[in-house]
């Protein structure tokens, strides 16, 4: 298992250029929900890419219209083949979730530092997980089942908004089957034919069974989710350093020269994405941040 | 053989919304207690019906859903064991706001809403009390829904 950050922050691909990305290859293409499509890419050049660690991301370019940040959600692995949730959200991620197997995109990276899995070894393991947040956790749930020994108790709880956009559906009933974890999702709304729990994610945490002297916590999505859910972490006994968001902004450069991802002193690029919460609580509460 | 009927004077003692409520008031509702079990599907309550009890939930899980003209019915909440279904008992008229619905098999107690209003009436220190536990589930359920109006798993 790596460290936080198996490519040191400011490495690229691509050559001299730090912006210059370097081409990809969609291998294959999975539709999630209507608006979100998971794309595996290998490079088209033979030299192997850098590792990475479960929260990196990439800056994935769209020929001729952008780039923008996703989180990488494949397996570490496997390094080679890079593994991308992306949901249709602006014109390059709407370019990038209609990729077709056999184009060519543009990658850089890996950026940032990731989840601190390390630290969590020994402990009982908690993810929070609201919508598009799944993707950069699921990389940290393919590395604890792998070393699944590691780790005490692995509890999840996963909220979408409704059953229709919940991503990695069969992977989640897999998941759901194991007895070496505890899987809970709920959706923000749902019809008649869902069966299973309705309300907010931040709800599930009361149920979650583990010893908060002795945990941690992975939060991600929605600036607002993490903020109940941490909060409802730290009533439940955690203390603030042992929880961890996946803070997003605007990344641009991705190796933290252009300040566009500037959130109170950390360059998230750069500094993040994962911070601890004790670190970042003040400034959730800050409206113009 | 028959499992032994549930000890619902335990039960009630036990529920985490009433845990730690005064002996006397929890003996003073005990009376007006019933234990109900509902199969997968099966209506607890229905929008615009009378309010006749608080229910308590023991086991199994029910859905709180809308139904509106020309829309499908949307499930907005589910509601498990610890927790309680409804409050419409207590506030005038007395009328459901919500349907409810089983979603696994479901056990509740159910308190008779005109004699729990009765003794909240007769014990003000006790519905004090009462009321220190119903409000925040009350705001919970409403930071809920207005998190859920955010849409904020939206683009």
């Amino acid at each position: 298992m790596g460290s936080e950050t198996a490519a040191p922050p400011g490495s690229h691909e691509g050559g001299a250029s730090p912006w210059a990305p370097a081409p990809y290859r969609v291998v294959e293409r999975a539709q999630e929900t209507a608006d979100t499509a998971t794309l595996a890419l290998e490079p088209v050049e033979p030299a192997p890419p850098p590792g990475f660690v479960p929260g990196q991301f990439h800056m994935l370019y769209a020929p001729d219209i952008g780039e923008a940040a996703i989180s990488i959600s494949g397996a570490p692995s496997d390094p080679r083949r890079r593994v991308h949730t992306i949901r249709s959200a602006g014109r390059v991620t709407d370019a990038l979730t209609r990729a077709r197997v056999g184009d060519v995109v543009g990658l850089r990276g890996p950026y940032g530092r990731g989840w601190p899995l390390r630290e969590a070894e020994g402990k009982d393991l908690l993810l929070v997980v609201g919508g598009l947040g799944l993707p950069p956790l699921r990389p940290v749930l393919y590395e604890v089942l792998a070393h699944r020994d590691r780790f005490r108790r692995v509890e999840i709880a996963y909220g979408a908004r409704t059953p229709k956009d919940l991503v990695y559906y069969d992977e989640i009933q897999a998941w759901r089957a194991r007895k070496d974890l505890r899987f809970q999702v709920t959706v923000d709304r749902a019809g008649v034919d869902w069966y299973g729990d309705v309300g907010i994610v931040s709800q599930r945490i009361p149920d979650m069974r583990f010893d908060p002297s002795s945990a941690v916590a992975f939060l991600c999505g929605p600036e607002i989710m993490m903020r109940g859910s941490a909060q409802a972490l730290v009533d439940r006994g955690m203390s603030r350093s042992s929880v961890y968001v996946s803070m997003e902004r605007n990344m641009k450069c991705g190796f933290g020269q252009c300040g566009h991802c500037q959130f109170g002193p950390y360059l998230l690029c750069r500094d993040g994405p994962v911070l601890p919460y004790s670190s970042v609580e003040r400034y959730f509460a800050l409206r113009e941040l | 053989m028959r499992s032994p009927k549930p000890d619902l004077r335990g039960e009630l003692r036990e529920h985490p919304f009433l845990r730690g409520m005064d002996p006397g008031f929890l003996q003073a509702i005990e009376g007006a207690t019933q234990e109900r079990s509902f199969g997968t599907g099966d209506p607890l309550i229905r929008e615009g019906e009378a309010a006749k009890e608080m229910l308590l939930v023991q086991q199994g899980k029910i859905g709180l859903e809308l139904v509106a003209p020309d829309r499908p019915r949307l499930s907005l909440l589910t509601v498990g064991p610890g927790e309680i279904v409804g409050w419409s008992w207590l506030i005038p008229p007395h009328i459901w706001l919500s349907d409810g619905r089983a979603l696994k098999p479901t056990r509740v107690l159910a308190i008779d809403g005109a004699s729990l209003r009765a003794v909240l009436e007769d014990r003000p220190k006790d519905a004090y009390q009462f009321m220190l536990r119903l409000v925040p589930v009350i705001s919970r359920r409403l930071q809920i829904a207005r998190i859920q109006v955010m849409d904020i798993h939206g683009v």
